[in-house]
């Protein structure tokens, strides 16, 4: 397709509206010991979460830039000129009727009450720094399912929180982590109890509305023995001029035999900085699974990781990154074998679109001593215009004897043999490249819950302007 | 620093070199800038990147020196047998020529040169300066070339001249004697249009003694051309070892080069080739074993600058003992450059509980109407495989032994040369014997 001058259009523009909010708290720009005080005080923090911020505050401004690996696009980023803390007040509504009009209004456009009664089983939807509304169904909850936001969490179920926060990936594991451990607001606390299967899924909303801010949500996730849950989460901004920092963390726990599933579609507009720490601990007979899918942002670094600590545990990332004119998504997997017999797959699929680059960036680690360990990697990437780029860096160390690991990655272009066999058929050279880019991630779009399958679709719903040169 | 003729032994390499021999200015000058830069350049960090997985504090040179004259050169020559039949054959200890057999006449008359760089830095002052060391040392080593470029080079410069085909292979044996010895072997070939030749490196230490080699090849094959190049790196286990290589491939040439690694304590291998015109291909290759502490650590780049050009890469490796192995690799397709058919692959068979193998396998398209692949594998010896040839009578050993050479078959089979190719399997066959039994 190199003389074609093909252009896909992806829907990027749903969440691109922006409605005036009044912001009762205000930590202003720049992030130092006393916007930390600030946030401790609004929320009503214990003294063991200030120190824990404060003490993320010095790893913060300790650790360098990762930039000798990593995008110089990230020398772009003012820390100064970001608001750390914004928000109406702390306390989530349970009925949508509660939810401030002009906040309610924006996750109405966005749909998020109509899925909610349609097929979900708890939602929560963050408005900058806070959740605004957050409920799950009378029945789930019955069951001891919690579902709350960090805040709620930590205050009101200490002897589960404290337990597992931070214990996953620590404050230190990088710049980013130690940013978000020093501002965290907002995010989901779940947790289900022993045997508990959530039959249906768990959905955060995460909404960007001012500008030159900066979100850090927390999420912390513990499946109890033999319980199974469902995570979904979204994420959109309207588009400023200027740069807009999103940086979360989120931890998950899979305790002996339970299952977690994380679904992410995330759509931020092209100016967000969404620079995101994600790990699972998965126990013995555990299974682990990232769903990954990243179309917006100006540059994503995102490496979900699992680590099989247990025997037999199982991780899985199946992640598929769309880059379109002047994004970069540097997406990837982590997968650490901690004991016997753990099997992990990763499965990457990226498309680069115009100036668009897609990277993956993976590492797999199979230490000493284990038997029975087995990882696949797959990364197949798709470029559609002749200055679209895409790399692939992945790492592998095994060490020891009775573990297998393979990792293929190729890269190729929609085939043009293809493109003339559709055009014969009477289809637009359009329609044909749009058929083609989603026969490429049809496999992996099947992984997504149905709902959200077709919403994808449609976010990669391919409008072709193409006319051969 | 006295750049002039003087005895060299015995002088510590963090020193600087004093150089004996007769080199022409722009060399001098050369090597100058070379010792500059060393001095200037930052030794490598854990953290780089470039250095992911290695073992930076293997990489204290306190302890080498410039070594004297070796104790008897004609019982090393006598001792640099390889193929038996060679075009050429030269032979090299502790940086000094020790013995050389020049080609038949017909090859020279047909324009052949086969001569030491030293002679040749003055007698093909024009072409040698050029190609000598043109490429950047890109992939991590940039200090350990400017090292190289400073000391008491000493190796081969070879011109096959246009249409000129040479049938046997020219062989090249460097030697290192002595306790901390440094050596610095060169290896300078430029292939002319449509010419065709195949050269053999031979590394060897004359005794058991921890040595250090910083070593560099520059390959050049121009058009049509074809030249295969192997390097049998055989240093004495407590050696630390650098052999940084560049290739430039040219139109419709194509290159084949092998590093083989079956001694050191430390090795760093760096292997670039740059694909500069349409229809060029190089064949990148390398069998490894690493065994008790040894680090074998490759880094390649196979630079696509232009459309239409191949490069195909096949490591392997096979570990045991504490051995450890990092392969980084990167495909680099530049922009525009179509058409590129460009294939990565690294295999590990890990053979011991403390064996460590790390793959990075990489890969950097700006350009979209390609076919780029990577895979990397690790495993071990499939149990299923060992039953079948025990069930047949074979002993355990000799059946691992022979699963192993099986699966290095895969990249010795790509020699063209049956004898060069026999040759081989026969060093890497004893040296498995070896790490199988240590």
């Amino acid at each position: 397709m190199s003389d074609t001058q093909t252009q896909l259009e992806i829907d990027r523009e749903k969440g691109n509206f922006r409605y005036d909010v009044d912001y009762e708290f205000d930590a202003g720009t720049g992030l130092t010991e006393k916007t930390i005080d600030y946030i401790c005080d609004v929320k009503g923090e214990p003294d063991w979460i200030r120190e824990f911020r404060k003490d993320a505050l010095r790893k913060f401004h300790e650790k360098p830039m990762p930039t000798h690996w990593a995008s110089k696009d990230l020398e772009n980023i003012v820390f100064d000129n970001i608001r750390y803390y914004l928000s109406q007040g702390q306390k989530p509504k349970r009925s949508w009727d509660e939810v401030p009009e002009d906040v309610k209004r924006t996750f109405e456009r966005l749909g998020i009450p109509e899925q909610e009664r349609k097929f979900l089983a708890g939602v929560e939807a963050q408005f900058d720094s806070e959740a605004a509304y957050s409920n799950i169904k009378e029945a789930v909850g019955k069951q001891g399912v919690i579902f709350v936001g960090s805040t709620e969490g930590l205050k009101e179920h200490p002897e589960i929180f404290r337990k597992w926060f931070g214990k996953v990936i620590p404050t230190g594991d990088n710049k980013f982590s130690a940013l978000n451990s020093a501002a965290f607001s907002g995010g989901s606390f779940i947790y289900v109890p022993p045997g508990v299967k959530v039959s249906h899924p768990l959905q955060a909303y995460f909404r960007i509305n001012a500008e030159n801010f900066g979100q850090f949500e927390r999420t912390l996730i513990i499946a109890d023995e033999g319980a199974e849950v469902t995570y979904m989460e979204g994420c959109t901004a309207p588009k400023f001029d200027t740069a807009t920092l999103h940086s979360a963390v989120v931890e998950l726990v899979a305790l002996k035999g339970a299952k977690i599933q994380y679904i992410t579609v995330q759509n931020w507009s092209n100016n967000v900085f969404n620079l995101v720490t994600k790990r699972g601990l998965a126990m013995e007979d555990a299974e682990v699974k990232w769903i990954d899918c990243n179309i917006g942002s100006r540059l994503t670094m995102k490496y979900p990781g699992v680590v099989m600590k247990g025997r037999r545990a199982r991780g899985e990332v199946i992640s598929i990154a769309l880059a379109g004119d002047g994004q970069h998504q540097d997406t990837g997997a982590k997968m650490i074998h901690a004991a016997d017999d753990t099997t992990s797959n990763i499965v990457s699929k990226s498309i680069s679109v115009g100036t668009g680059r897609a990277t993956y960036r993976g590492m797999v680690n199979v230490p000493r001593h284990l038997k029975g360990c087995k990882n696949n990697t797959e990364c197949d990437a798709l470029l559609i215009n002749t200055n679209s780029r895409t790399d692939t860096y992945p790492a592998i160390t095994v060490r020891g004897t009775g573990n297998a690991c393979q990792h293929e990655a190729s890269v190729s272009q929609v085939s043009e043999e293809q493109i003339f066999y559709m055009q014969q058929r009477g289809l637009t050279e359009g329609q044909a490249m749009s058929l083609s880019v989603n026969g490429f991630i049809n496999d992996l779009v099947r992984e997504f819950p149905m709902e959200y399958s077709v919403e994808l679709k449609r976010l990669i719903d391919l409008e072709m302007e193409g006319s051969v040169g | 620093m006295n750049m002039a003729t003087a005895p060299v032994s015995g002088v510590p390499l963090i020193e600087g070199a004093l150089v004996e021999g007769h080199w022409p200015e722009w060399f001098v000058a050369s090597r100058q800038r070379g010792w500059e830069d060393f001095q200037k350049l930052p030794a490598p960090a854990a953290k780089d990147e470039k250095w992911r997985f290695s073992n930076v504090r293997a990489l204290s040179l306190d302890a080498f020196r410039y070594p004297g004259a070796v104790a008897d050169a004609a019982a090393l020559t006598a001792r640099s047998t390889g193929l038996g039949e060679s075009a050429a054959r030269f032979v090299f200890g502790n940086n000094r020529l020790l013995s050389a057999t020049a080609p038949a006449a017909d090859l020279v008359a047909a324009g052949l040169v086969i001569m030491t760089l030293e002679e040749a830095a003055t007698k093909h002052a024009d072409l040698v300066q050029k190609h000598f060391m043109a490429q950047e040392a890109k992939l991590g080593s940039a200090k350990y070339a400017a090292l190289h470029r400073s000391g008491p080079i000493n190796g081969v410069f070879i011109r096959v001249p246009k249409n000129l085909e040479v049938a046997q292979p020219i062989e090249i044996f460097h030697w290192v004697e002595g306790e901390s010895s440094a050596v610095f072997p060169h290896t300078l070939v430029v292939c002319e249009r449509h010419s065709k030749a195949t050269v053999v490196d031979c590394f060897r230490s004359a005794d058991g003694a921890p040595a250090f080699a910083c070593g560099v090849n520059d390959l050049v094959v121009e058009e049509g051309a074809k030249l295969n190049y192997v390097a049998v790196q055989q240093w004495s286990p407590s050696s630390v070892a650098f052999h940084l290589n560049s290739t430039i491939v040219g139109r419709d040439a194509s290159c084949l080069g092998m590093q083989v690694n079956l001694g050191g304590k430390f090795v760093r291998n760096e292997n670039y080739s740059r694909m500069v015109s349409e229809g060029a291909r190089s064949d990148m290759l390398s069998v490894n074993i690493a065994s008790d502490e040894q680090m074998i650590d490759q880094r390649t780049f196979q630079d696509h600058a232009k459309p239409n050009a191949t490069s195909d890469l096949l490591y392997q490796n096979a570990l045991t003992g504490k051995g450890r192995t990092v392969f980084s690799g990167v495909i680099r397709v530049e922009p525009g450059a179509h058409k590129t058919d460009a294939y990565q692959k690294v295999r590990n068979i890990v053979l011991s509980d403390d064996a460590e193998a790390n793959s990075m396998p990489g890969l950097e398209i700006e350009a979209d109407d390609v076919r780029c692949t990577h895979g990397a594998t690790t495993a071990q010896i499939d149990d299923r495989e060992l039953f079948y040839l025990e069930a047949r009578g074979i002993r355990p050993d000799a059946a691992r032994q022979l699963l192993v050479m099986g699966f290095f078959n895969t990249v010795l089979d790509r020699l063209p040369d049956a004898r060069l190719r026999g040759h081989i399997e026969g060093l890497v066959e004893a040296r498995l014997t070896s790490a199988l039994r240590s």
